[in-house]
């Protein structure tokens, strides 16, 4: 120990110097080069995944072009693939879960941002957050047996004798259909445009809610004209984030929608969605064609998806300059 | 002057009440579910539904303990993938990396983490299953472990970037290496999120289905070694929840209920010692 | 405090006789000529030409914002961690330039403690220990007493010894700074930096650290920059004066208040401004 850096010291300094730099230097490069590489895997991964759903298509696009959108014929059978179904059902039940979400969610949020006391408010978001975390099965378990059979024996029959003059509520009642699917998708996305949308409104600084509240506003007054305009790009974003999130769920869709590849007016008929789709006939796919269509589906998914959350999670960083939390 | 502010009280009030009952719905429902499942699958909960092997269609009995360990296999390689890549990557961005590659990786994380859990599945499925022309519990913990990846990165990197400069630059002003500060200094400091981050992320994917659909598949017997399809509680969930057999259904609720007891036990305690540890530093 | 004890605890350093009780000289330890640092584009530092002498107390004094703490980071290169920064001149510490040294080596050599105390989320001990125990290879029973020896320098010894595995932030302010300094001193610096150490702390704490200074000096050479002039003139050999990022004046602490020999200077030591 000692003798090698007596040793050392007699070299001179600058040898000295060079030897420790290097040695240095090694360390910081090595970890920056190591941590990279790790990092750079994502990146990889995330290529290799638009590269390999692309490729995967390959197939169905060739077979069908553009029609793929606009066909409503679905028959593995002939070997005929449209989208149209699946993209109907796909955006009719997330429009369904946004409508009713979205007056819910952002009530709540209001309530737990602006008018609840503190103590309350923390518990409740607390408490709500937890529902993000229940899995996605649960929800269409729950679906199947307690929401289907109310809406096929209660509620359903009910929206027929008062609204059925629409063609949106006729036909025969099932139970399962377009809108047992869109309200479970709204029990499901609530979680996230109250959380985010909480966050939103905590975002505005609070100067502007005490200067309203200064000039002898109620509370509610001070939020619905002073806050809530200044959190409408944030909160704009959380119901984007949410619909993305519709847009791709599969299990509590695929157990309640009814998975019927047709197109219907009513929102009592059964349906199904992209993601539905996918998950149903993926493994008894045996022609090729078919499983390519599947993917391009797949591939569809993505793209929307990814669009969306793209929009979303800009809105959020604009108000709160800060990345989302993705759950 | 009166009658108009009286009005607005009664309009401040009703919307606290309206709004408050939207809040109480949100609430309302998750003790519904968590009702729900305790009071079905608590019924069918015993003993040998944890160590007995799926039963044929029709006979009665039988549980669920190779899903319960395919659940747990599938987890562990998830995290030996997922949680690796996530935490040196987040150090990466962090700490070591541009602004223009920091970027690009989180941006690049955001946008995986969105992407539809079942699009994940069919990644793994080109990846893996048909290479291997079979499915296996390594397609399934790979698409697990690429679900993993984001979360991980963001929340290492959020709390790698938490940590005050101050510390850094404590531990540099004593002569120590850049990469040295920050796995002893910095690197410790923040890891209660790192690890709170990896849990929650892992919980998260325990719960999911769609992407074992068809890389992990299903299995109503074990599964030794990593290249078998394996069943897992999601899918067995799913599978048991919309057959016709009502043994089957309430098994169903029965795993149900284990799966949401795990995944709020382990959010509620990861929550926890998050904020605890907000309250601990300086 | 014996040399030969100070001298085998870091072996790489073995040539550089950290401190020595007869060597008490006024050679310039640090020699800065023709200094100016850039911040992107903002001329922050001007023609800073400056001698600090080895083992004594240098005040840095000056308003706010002209520079004195941009200088000091300079003199340990701890300006490199952020962006944007350039700087051209010489730095010299015993005659070596600063830049050509090993930043790392170099910063064993001239310590820094900073304005609020930044201990370690780590106890009190591995505070103290975690310079040592990335420098050298001290461990056990040794480390245990060099641990003691640098808590013993920095006048906290006797205040921690009971609890040395607690965490350091269950110290009052003034201990932590105090942890700091010692954590600091533990690597045997040549030179030890303090950036308005006393500025978070209260008069007690406060002259806790200018007498531990005073005691200090003999073993390194001090630089400490404060926006309180009577604090440099309580503990400072040599004062130095920046206004506006130049350096107006430097000159014996005593000749600085009483005889300052620019008006600038005068006008602040008066309080006209400031």
């Amino acid at each position: 120990m000692t003798t090698s850096s007596i040793t050392i010291g007699k070299l001179g300094t600058s040898k000295r110097l060079h030897i420790f730099i290097n040695r240095c230097k090694n360390g910081d490069w090595l970890a920056h080069r190591i941590t990279s590489l790790f990092a750079y895997t994502l990146l990889l991964l995330t290529a290799l995944l638009v590269i390999e759903l692309y490729r995967h298509s390959g197939p169905s696009i060739r077979s069908f072009g553009w029609s793929f959108f606009i066909t409503r014929t679905w028959d593995p059978i002939a070997g005929q693939f449209g989208a149209l179904p699946f993209i109907y059902g796909t955006l009719i039940t997330s429009a369904i879960a946004l409508l009713v979400a979205i007056p819910l969610g952002v009530g709540a949020a209001v309530f737990l941002a602006e008018l609840a006391p503190r103590e309350i408010s923390d518990t409740l978001t607390f408490v709500i957050e937890l529902l993000a975390a229940v899995p996605s099965v649960i929800y269409g378990l729950v679906g199947i047996f307690v929401l289907v059979p109310g809406m096929r024996d209660t509620v359903q029959p009910a929206l027929k004798a008062v609204l059925g003059f629409l063609p949106l509520f006729r036909g025969p009642n099932y139970g399962v259909g377009l809108l047992s699917a869109g309200i479970v998708l709204a029990i499901m996305v609530l979680p996230f445009i109250i959380s985010l949308s909480r966050e939103a409104l905590l975002a505005v600084p609070r100067e502007q809610r005490e200067g309203a509240l200064a000039i002898g506003a109620t509370r509610w007054e001070a939020t619905w004209q002073v806050v809530m305009p200044g959190a409408r790009l944030g909160i704009m974003g959380s119901i984007l984030l949410a619909l993305a999130r519709a847009l791709g769920e599969t299990m509590a869709v695929t157990m309640v929608i009814g998975n019927n590849p047709k197109i219907s007016a009513s929102l009592l008929a059964p349906g199904y969605s992209i993601a539905a789709v996918i998950a149903n006939e993926f493994t008894e796919a045996t022609a090729d064609l078919h499983l390519s269509a599947l993917v391009e589906l797949g591939l569809v998914l993505f793209l929307l998806t990814a669009i969306i959350n793209g929009l979303g999670q800009l809105l959020i960083f604009a108000t709160s300059g800060r990345g989302t939390k993705q759950e | 002057m009166s009658a108009r502010r009286s009005w607005r009280k009664l309009v401040n009030a009703v919307m606290f009440f309206i709004t408050g009952l939207c809040a109480a719905a949100a609430v309302f429902i998750l003790l519904f579910i968590l009702g729900y499942l305790v009071y079905f699958g608590g019924r069918s909960l015993n003993w040998s539904f944890l160590t007995e092997l799926p039963k044929p269609v029709g006979e009665s009995g039988g549980g669920m303990a190779n899903a319960i360990v395919g659940t747990g296999k599938l987890l562990l390689l998830a995290a030996l993938i997922g949680v690796p890549i996530g935490l040196l990557g987040g150090i990466y961005t962090a700490e070591f990396s541009g602004r223009i590659a920091a970027w690009l990786v989180r941006y690049t994380a955001d946008l995986l983490s969105g992407v539809p859990s079942i699009v994940i599945g069919i990644f793994a499925y080109t990846l893996v299953v048909i290479p291997m022309r079979h499915f296996s519990i390594l397609a399934g913990g790979i698409a697990l472990g690429i679900m993993v990846i984001p979360a991980t990165i963001r929340s290492t990197d959020q709390f790698l970037r938490s940590v005050p400069s101050t510390l850094r630059e404590g531990a540099l002003a004593l002569g120590v290496s850049y990469w040295r500060a920050v796995a002893t200094v910095v690197l410790p400091a923040a890891l209660r999120g790192v690890i709170t981050g990896s849990i929650l992320a892992l919980a998260r994917v325990a719960g999911e289905t769609a992407p074992l659909l068809f890389t992990a598949f299903s299995n109503r017997y074990w599964s030794p070694g990593w290249s078998q399809p394996t069943a897992s509680l999601p899918v067995m969930i799913y599978t048991y929840a919309i057959s016709p057999y009502d043994d089957w259904r309430r098994q169903a609720w029965a795993a149900a209920l284990i799966l949401l007891l795990l995944m709020l036990a382990i959010n509620i305690t990861v929550r926890y010692l998050l904020s605890s540890g907000k309250r601990m530093h300086s | 405090m014996a040399t030969a004890a100070s001298t085998d605890i870091m072996p790489e350093t073995t040539f550089h006789h950290a401190w020595d009780n007869s060597r008490i000289t006024l050679e310039p330890k640090i020699e800065v000529s023709d200094l100016n640092f850039y911040y992107g584009a903002n001329l922050v530092l001007q023609d800073i030409n400056l001698s600090v002498p080895g083992n004594q107390v240098t005040a840095l004094i000056g308003p706010s914002g002209c520079g004195k703490t941009t200088f000091l980071r300079t003199l340990n290169r701890m300006y490199e961690t952020m962006r944007n920064t350039r700087v051209t001149g010489k730095i010299l510490l015993d005659g070596e330039d600063v830049f050509s040294i090993d930043v790392t080596q170099l910063r064993r050599r001239v310590g820094m403690v900073f304005q609020k105390p930044n201990p370690f989320p780590k106890s009190v001990f591995e505070n103290v220990a975690y310079g040592l125990r990335i420098n050298s290879r001290l461990r056990g029973g040794v480390l245990a007493d060099a641990v003691e020896r640098s808590l013993r320098r920095a006048v906290l010894w006797e205040e921690v010894k009971d609890k040395l595995h607690e965490s350091a932030y269950s110290l009052s302010g003034g201990q932590q700074q105090r942890l700091c300094i010692a954590r600091a001193l533990a690597v045997n610096p040549e030179v030890l930096l303090l950036d308005e150490p006393c500025s978070a702390l209260d008069p007690i704490a406060t002259a806790k650290i200018e007498d531990l200074l005073f005691l200090l000096k003999s073993q390194c050479t001090i630089v400490i920059v404060t926006h309180n002039m009577q604090q440099a003139a309580r503990v400072a050999d040599y004062t130095g004066f920046f206004l506006l990022g130049k350096l107006v004046e430097f000159d014996r602490t005593e000749t600085i208040f009483k005889k300052p020999s620019r008006k600038e200077t005068e006008d602040y030591i008066t309080g006209r401004f400031g």
